[in-house]
């Protein structure tokens, strides 16, 4: 039987690892609120950007030389998933429920006999999927400083994916990441991003116009689809990881709970058990005392 | 006057929304002003500064830096890659940029993509042109 020392020690420790997690708790409360604001006022501009890519699309569509980027390499053998984390653990289920995904993906891609490659964003999902896939990951990006995520960082994602393109190394490019429902649940998503999937159109323009309408284009339409194109990239990876970041902390947030629940139980426990030992040990004490004096 | 809707969204926030009655927007192929009943238009954006008219004498002016307008019938929306209001945006600013380009430009041996930023360069001159024309 542990001695009331070892209880009190085990007691201490904790009631420590409690302050801990509860901070941690609050701390990705306050970043969850900063985050899904983030998220909230990115959501506009993704939203105008693939509606109005989505009426160039309409217009153009069975037009000749649309970009390779909307309608693809005309081919499927190899992809590439790009898969976005975070650097950090301690976040329940977050990191491992995407990289299972896109594990499962990976190795559904591979049994069709097609080649997978992996592009990972976040020092997680590396870590994770190295293990299985080590010859299929071609590069990584961490997170680090770039915090909170912005542009300037989801531009760089897509120019290196656009560079591997130009460069014929895959034909789909599929984005894994974890989209934000509510602060108990994020549900890992995969999004076609090479070829573009936009809306669909019901004949209707961002501005109300019918798709009919004339619409003037300065310049060409096929000089704007181009630019607008890897454009587009760059917000859908700005978007996951937007989504990623409040996903990240309500996940945080919820386990952390959890954890300082599960924390406050074992408190209770084991106090119970010190306070028990420490009545027995009196009772014993008395007993030794009072047997003790009879036998005088 | 007549007014219509304008929206005004960077990639990190919506910067403007409201009622207006004229915009005038820097598009690739020329510098135009929008007023209420313009035809459908979409143009991409080069360097260059955005008047907001609300009413006349009362307006806004904001720094854009790559994006496209959308013109509808009776909306504008500009998604602007880059944009300040145009009181953070000064020459300095600028010339910063623009020697960051030409460091780019000097650095990169693909012809396109030098094409690109000497583009870019010229594009950049002429809004300083702009701005120190104010």
């Amino acid at each position: 039987m542990p001695s009331l020392k070892d209880l009190r020690n085990r007691i201490t420790s904790v009631k420590s690892t409690q302050k801990i997690t509860k901070a941690m708790q609050m701390v990705a409360a306050a970043k969850l609120r900063r985050a899904q604001n983030a998220a909230e006022s990115g959501r506009p501009y993704a939203e105008k950007m693939s509606a109005t890519l989505g009426n160039l699309a309409a217009n153009l569509v069975g037009g000749v030389g649309a970009p390779k980027l909307l309608s693809g390499t005309g081919d499927d053998k190899t992809h590439l998933l790009v898969v976005c984390t975070a650097d950090r653990g301690l976040c329940g289920a977050f990191n491992s429920s995407i990289a299972r995904l896109a594990a499962r993906h990976a190795r559904k891609l591979a049994s069709e006999g097609k080649t997978v490659k992996i592009f990972t964003v976040g020092k997680k999902g590396y870590d994770m999927l190295r293990r299985q896939f080590r010859a299929e990951i071609v590069e990584n990006i961490d997170i680090r400083g770039t915090k909170p995520v912005d542009y300037a960082f989801a531009s760089e994602i897509a120019d290196k994916i656009l560079a591997r393109f130009d460069a014929g190394e895959f034909d789909v490019a599929t984005l894994f990441y974890s989209q934000f429902k509510s602060v108990i649940s994020q549900v890992p998503t995969a999004q076609k991003l090479i070829p573009a999937e936009l809306p669909s159109t019901d004949g209707k323009t961002t501005t109300g116009a019918s798709a009919d309408a004339a619409m003037e284009f300065e310049p060409s339409e096929e000089a704007i689809l181009t630019t607008l194109l890897p454009k587009n990239l760059t917000v859908q990876i700005y978007k996951a990881l937007l989504e990623n970041a409040a996903s990240e902390q309500g996940s945080r947030m919820s386990a952390m709970d959890s954890a300082t629940r599960n924390a406050g139980e074992m408190i209770k426990k084991q106090t119970q058990i010190y306070n028990r030992t420490r009545q027995a040990m009196i009772t014993k004490e008395l007993i030794e005392i009072i047997s003790g004096a009879e036998a005088l | 006057m007549a007014t219509f809707h304008f929206d005004f969204v960077g990639p990190e926030r919506t910067l403007y929304s409201g009622e207006v009655e004229a915009v005038q927007i820097p598009g690739t192929e020329g510098e135009m002003t929008v007023l209420p009943g313009h035809a459908p238009v979409l143009t991409t954006l080069k360097v260059g500064v955005i008047t907001v008219t609300e009413k006349a004498g009362s307006g806004k002016r904001i720094y854009v830096q790559g994006g496209f307008a959308d013109i509808g019938p009776n909306s504008v929306t500009v998604l602007a890659e880059r944009a300040a209001p145009i009181e953070e945006v000064n020459a300095g600013v600028i010339d910063k940029e623009i020697e960051a380009a030409e460091l780019a430009r000097d650095a990169t041996e693909d012809l396109e993509k030098r094409e690109q930023l000497n583009g870019q360069i010229v594009q950049l001159r002429e809004a300083k042109h702009v701005l120190g024309a104010n």
